[in-house]
């Protein structure tokens, strides 16, 4: 492939799921207008959910999914051994996700209720980092393929990737959306890393906080406003908790 | 000639989730043909109780990245029904629409990415890109528009953003609207295009008797709600869909299995047309009779075709859709609504085939039980069993088993199995 008569060199790629609805990695063969060209700068090695073909020299592993098993585990750590760059692809892998909602039952009784005597293995679920150490992360439920087609584009040419360090909110501003709160939601925009496009905030709907805390946001002004408010301090830990991006900020005494 | 072999396909390509194929043939004779899901179970259900049921939807979509609206929906259409909540007119039409971008979405997907590099001997579309490029691009057409259709009423393409309980929390633009209409009708040669190319594929001979279990209304070919049917005649209320899976567990899935009036029973869009073939549009009824497919068809490999007809009553669908929705104002989307006790079932056609969510709320409306049977879930024990068939005949007509792989492989891919939605 060449770029300005500059020759650039494909990316070995491998991806990867593990427990998870596998919607981050569909989100690769969608934006079919761009889809071509993406694929031009990829030597896709191995992708079970596409291809047949499965080959072990990727140099980049994108992992989609949480842990919940132990041959995961094993599965994991191979690639990591072999990928030079790991990246936590989509909510589930970079925080857990919502399948973190099942950590807050005992795992035994879970499986009583959904599959009765029979013995079927399951832990609580974890994210990729708490298993092997991850390069990158590009968080989302699902993935923004603007955003990874930047990130890929990115590391093809060798070039920094930063994901955005300011809240949804002003992304959402800029669209001149009316504020959620205004309405009577509680919406995690003001907390939440950018990135997707207030996609969410845009359909009026509040966002669930799928991308985790932003690096430049004020919490405890965020509660001040939801009491301000007179919203549920209850509804706020529920969206809070969905997708275990905020597992750090959680307040359980309030 | 005696033979002896061995299939051991472990995590099957292309096929969404994680599933196995195990073949033994001794002397001459099958042995054993088992598909085997060996997915991760998340425990979907736990994960609502104690859900409000405003959450419960945007929860629920993501036991599923290509079927989301569908699994959306019927959770929408669950706690709708056991609250007694009616959404607008027009709400419901924008749901429809939702429901046949994600359909047009993921048959696109399946026939494209999934099903055509067998029938052209490829391992992926990548190197179809390359031989057969127009026909990559018109199937790359056909998935932008059901995308774009579902991005239009939806906010996303993947994990539905503006579907809430009540209705819609906002409507697409009017210029948003002619925008599709236009490009749905620029789109139809992409659509010929593969149907033209579908027709050049040989599609596998092979018959099984099955059961084939769809909703049925009626009125229109059925996507939300509406009687349970089979080809056997059988015929429940919404409500009554325990009686229509009868679930079971075997010990070498981690996916359930089901069946009604037999061993086993089959769902998706071959099932939908059997069931409700007098209620597609006109150009879909003459596609499928050019194709020589009827009701009530046998060939687990006709599904392939059933999506494709599917496909064209979805572009004369979603004009008509359209049309009706440019008349309308769209002030009224949602509607005003209290949270209450109540339990319901839900059940749509997701792309795979009829989908139940069923749900009891609390007087504050938090889920207090869940329950979601899945399409594949529904296909799994079918699967099965058209595998020991297809394999046993394959092996009487003396076929080797790199073509008996291929045959099984085909088979599984021909249901579009979404695993790790049927492991919940």
């Amino acid at each position: 492939m060449n770029h300005l008569g500059f020759k650039i060199d494909k990316v070995k790629i491998g991806s990867f799921d593990f427990t998870c609805c596998e919607g981050c990695q569909l989100q690769l063969a969608n934006k079919e207008s761009t889809l071509p060209a993406f694929l031009g700068l990829l030597d896709i090695r191995n992708f079970r959910e596409i291809s047949s073909e499965r080959h072990d020299d990727y140099d980049i592993a994108l992992v989609e999914g949480s842990i919940t098993r132990s041959d995961e585990v094993e599965r994991l750590k191979a690639i990591r051994a072999q990928a030079k760059v790991l990246i936590a692809f989509g909510t589930c892998a970079c925080f857990g996700g919502v399948n973190n909602l099942k950590n807050k039952i005992p795992q035994d009784e879970a499986v009583k209720v959904v599959y009765g005597d029979k013995k079927v293995e399951t832990m609580p679920s974890m994210k990729i980092s708490d298993i092997v150490s991850v390069d990158l992360m590009i968080p989302g439920c699902p993935v923004s393929k603007a955003e990874v087609e930047r990130i890929v584009v990115g590391v093809v040419t060798r070039s920094p990737n930063n994901l955005p360090k300011y809240p949804v909110c002003v992304d959402c501003k800029q669209k001149l959306n009316t504020c959620l709160f205004d309405l009577g939601e509680v919406c995690l925009g003001p907390v939440t890393k950018a990135g997707c496009d207030a996609v969410c905030p845009t359909g009026k709907t509040p966002c669930l906080g799928c991308r985790g805390p932003s690096d430049d946001m004020n919490f405890p002004s965020f509660i001040q406003i939801v009491k301000e408010k007179n919203l549920s301090l209850d509804e706020m830990q529920e969206k809070l908790a969905f997708y275990n991006g905020f597992a750090d900020y959680l307040d359980h005494e309030s | 000639m005696k033979v002896d072999f061995n299939i051991d396909i472990h995590h099957l390509p292309r096929v969404e989730g994680h599933g196995n194929i195990h073949i033994s043939v001794k002397n001459g004779t099958l042995e054993k043909a088992q598909w085997e899901v060996i997915e991760t179970p998340r425990f979907f259900e736990m994960m609502l109780r104690g859900v409000s049921a405003e959450r419960a939807s945007f929860l629920t979509s993501r036991i599923c990245g290509i079927c989301s609206i569908s699994h959306s929906l019927a959770s929408i259409r669950t706690l709708e029904r056991a609250m007694e909540i009616e959404p607008p007119e027009a709400a419901k039409t924008i749901r429809l629409l939702a429901m046949h971008g994600e359909t047009l979405q993921s048959h696109a997907l399946h026939l494209f990415f999934l099903a055509a590099p067998d029938f052209l001997d490829m391992p992926s579309a990548v190197p179809i890109l390359h031989s057969h490029p127009e026909i990559v691009k018109a199937g790359l057409l056909l998935k932008e528009l059901g995308n774009e259709m579902s991005i239009a009423t939806t906010g996303r393409a993947t994990h539905p953003v503006s579907l809430v309980l009540g209705g819609v929390s906002k409507a697409p633009s009017k210029q948003r609207l002619k925008e599709l209409k236009e490009m749905i009708l620029k789109r139809r040669t992409a659509l010929d295009r593969t149907t033209d190319f579908f027709r050049t594929l040989s599609i596998p001979e092979f018959v099984r008797e099955t059961e084939f279990i769809s909703l049925r209304n009626g009125k229109d070919y059925p996507f939300i709600g509406g009687d349970l049917v089979s080809t056997d005649g059988v015929v429940r209320d919404e409500n009554d869909y325990l009686l229509m899976t009868n679930e079971y567990l075997t010990d070498f899935s981690t996916s359930k299995f089901t069946r009604v009036s037999r061993q086993s029973s089959a769902a998706g869009a071959l099932a939908r047309f059997n069931n409700n073939s007098r209620l597609l549009g006109h150009r879909a009824h003459d596609i499928a009779a050019s194709f020589g497919l009827e009701p009530i068809c046998h060939n687990p490999f006709m599904n392939n075709i059933a999506q494709l007809v599917e496909c064209h009553h979805i572009f004369e669908n979603a004009e008509m859709l359209i049309e009706s929705l440019l008349d309308d104002d769209l002030q009224e989307i949602r509607t005003p609504y209290k949270l209450k006790a109540g339990e319901a079932t839900g059940a749509v056609e997701a792309p795979r085939g009829v989908l139940y969510h069923h749900m009891e709320t609390d007087d504050k409306g938090k889920v207090l039980k869940a329950d979601c049977i899945i399409p594949t879930t529904q296909n799994n024990a079918n699967i099965h069993y058209d595998l020991q068939a297809l394999a046993a005949e394959a092996v009487k007509d003396g076929k080797t088993d790199r073509e008996t792989e291929k045959l099984c492989e085909m088979l599984v891919r021909s249901y579009d199995p979404c695993i790790s939605c049927s492991v919940h």
